[in-house]
């Protein structure tokens, strides 16, 4: 029987450092430690005495690749605590916002991070520009790339950190000849996107899970920013209402906590949002995607990918949309009447999934303290436990075949899956937690 | 974007076959990240977007974890080092880095100034009751430190992210420094 300890550091091609230590004791996999490695960087206990206007630019620097959506729900977080409501347009210059971010940060992962696993190589930049297909692919990566980074450009100043959102609206507006460019490269992009959907529906990686759904939906349309939170089993709950529901968990061996709902592991991201939404996906996006958006809901981990593939579409059709029919004109901030005494919550659909962001402003308009719940977080008991499943699963193949184990086709296969889950370890172990058992 | 300096397209030239073709010909790349947010690794996937040909030819990614799996640890032409130094593991990579590398790079706010990743720097007494068993209990310094503390760094590239057009110079100078007397 098999009996051995495996160490995975410094896993690759994902966002941050993670490590994984595996014990496996007569053919049996005992425990699973998914960790991040990542040291504390304190973001919300360097909120406090801050002016609550710096917050969305403080807490961005939690993480470079999600960093508009740090932004992006902690301006709504301020904003619900200033009770300032947004104008239409800057509705919809978020929108796009989000849209550039998605499209840029869903396409860094799924060419980047995991199309070299579909392809049996081990870098992106490997694939071979001789052979027409990889040439196709490795042009397609970085134009879809370079599309979402644009737009994010165009609309938010910078597609990380980005510089033109604020609390109260936008400090700088898009020009009709940007808006122009980023239509056609917008439209430019769409038949390489249906070859990523195509790609990624035809994946051979699989694994089967059953576990509860979660997503922020709009009750009228597929986004990214509004609407109630709700579960695949059905449950609802407000915004404001998150801290009831999300049960801490503490993981005294990661620099991260993980979180449960209803005493279990849950799953966000692009494939609970798909699950739970496909029918409010752009008319553009359902007609193209139609056969695919049929395996959905899935309780396949590697469709989250697929999902991912989805959501680029469904992006790219709903900017270009919203960039033909709208004029944008140069607007004023809306201010606060009061900034003292109040608490405000934001949150939205990250890439990775739902983010929780929590603001307390005190009686001497300062901010007094905070919380931030963010993705990976939320995934992270999921992602361990499936881990265990899935190493059981490939000795257990082993024992049937007679074979011998081979420890670094167990090592790849489990950054597979780890990559199908696409966590983001900055954004993890941003946060000081202290309800240590120990302590 | 900034576009590659004529000077860099005169290397990139005398770098096509058969030079591109020996991998010992061309920069041997290491990208490290330590304490951060990981933003310049980011601005750096979005400069390939338009320089992906080019970088094929001149470098060997060697060491660049958020790329690829098989990365080799042995000698660098230019290791570029993101992110405040938290702890002493990250102190002696670093160092260890350092002894291999020609040129050392240190990019964005983190590595140069040690902010924001090192804000725990600033916290009052009473900020740091909350933390400081954390620091103790996960190892970490009691002051983090930027990249100059640890090791000699050859350039800097500051901001929070890096510019990209910045970016873009400094390794242009540095493609030029290395290679100028071997192809030019």
């Amino acid at each position: 029987m098999h009996t051995f300890d495996l160490s995975l550091e410094h896993m690759t091609k994902m966002e941050g450092n993670a490590n994984l230590d595996l014990k496996v004791v007569d053919g049996k996999v005992l425990d699973v430690k998914f960790s991040v490695m990542e040291y504390k960087r304190f973001f919300t206990e360097a909120m406090k005495g801050k002016n609550v206007m710096t917050i969305p630019q403080h807490l961005a620097r939690i993480c470079g690749t999600c960093s508009n959506s740090h932004i992006m729900c902690s301006i709504e977080a301020c904003e619900n605590a200033l009770s300032i409501k947004p104008s239409e347009q800057t509705k919809l210059l978020r929108v796009l916002m989000m849209h550039g971010l998605m499209i840029r940060d869903h396409a860094l992962h799924l060419y980047l991070f995991s199309m070299p696993d579909i392809f049996g190589k081990d870098a992106f930049l490997d694939f071979d520009e001789n052979d027409p297909v990889q040439h196709e692919i490795l042009h397609d990566g970085f134009n879809v790339k370079s599309a979402g980074n644009f737009l994010a450009t165009l609309i938010a100043g910078r597609s990380v950190h980005a510089t033109y959102p604020t609390v109260g609206g936008f400090l700088h507006f898009p020009d009709q000849a940007g808006i122009e460019d980023a239509i056609k490269k917008l439209q430019n992009i769409r038949q390489a996107v249906l070859r990523l959907i195509e790609i990624f529906k035809n994946a051979p990686f699989h694994f089967d899970r059953k576990t509860k759904y979660i997503a922020l939906m709009p009750s009228d349309t597929y986004g990214y920013i509004n609407g109630t939170i709700v579960t695949s089993h059905g449950e609802k709950f407000e915004e404001k209402e998150f801290r009831a529901h999300l049960e801490k968990t503490i993981l005294p061996y990661s620099q991260a906590v993980g979180y449960k709902y209803q005493g279990e592991g849950y799953m966000v991201g692009a494939l609970a949002r798909i699950n739970l939404a496909k029918d409010k996906l752009h008319p553009k996006t359902k007609e193209s995607a139609a056969e695919v958006l049929n395996l959905f809901p899935s309780t396949d981990i590697f469709y989250n990918n697929l999902a991912q593939a989805v959501e680029i579409l469904h992006s790219v059709d709903e900017s270009v949309d919203i960039l033909l029919k709208n004029k944008f004109v140069a607007e004023p901030l809306i201010k606060a009447e009061s900034k003292s005494g109040a608490v405000g919550v934001g949150v939205i659909e990250a890439p990775r999934g739902t983010l929780y962001h929590k603001v307390e402003i005190g009686e001497d308009g300062k901010v007094c303290g905070g919380e931030v719940v963010v993705p990976t977080g939320q995934n992270q008991i999921n992602i361990e436990r499936d881990i265990g499943v899935l190493v059981q699963k490939l000795i257990d193949e082993s024992n049937s075949a007679k074979a011998s184990l081979d420890k670094a086709k167990i090592g790849l296969e489990i950054e597979k899956l780890i990559r199908a889950y696409d966590p983001c370890m900055s954004c993890a172990a941003h946060f000081l937690k202290v309800e240590w058992e120990e302590k | 974007m900034t576009c590659l300096t004529k000077f860099w397209y005169v290397i990139i030239d005398n770098m096509q076959d058969p030079f591109d073709k020996v991998q010992d010909k061309k920069i041997k790349i290491g990208w490290f990240s330590y304490s951060c947010c990981e933003d310049n690794t980011v601005v750096m996937t979005e400069v390939l977007n338009d320089h992906w040909q080019e970088w094929k030819r001149v470098f060997d990614f060697r060491h660049v974890r958020v790329l690829k799996s098989k990365n080799i640890y042995d000698q660098f032409d230019i290791a570029f080092i993101e992110g405040a130094v938290a702890g002493p593991d990250q102190e002696e990579q670093i160092k260890d880095i350092r002894s291999r590398s020609k040129k050392l790079v240190a990019i964005g706010s983190c590595a140069v100034v040690g902010l924001p990743a090192g804000q725990r720097n600033t916290f009052t007494p009473e900020q740091n009751e909350h933390i400081d068993f954390l620091v103790a209990r996960f190892g970490a310094f009691p002051q983090v430190k930027k990249v100059s503390d640890i090791v000699k760094v050859d350039v800097e590239i500051s901001g929070c992210p890096m510019s990209p057009e910045i970016f873009l110079e400094k390794v242009n100078n540095l493609v030029v420094e290395l290679r100028q007397d071997a192809y030019i």
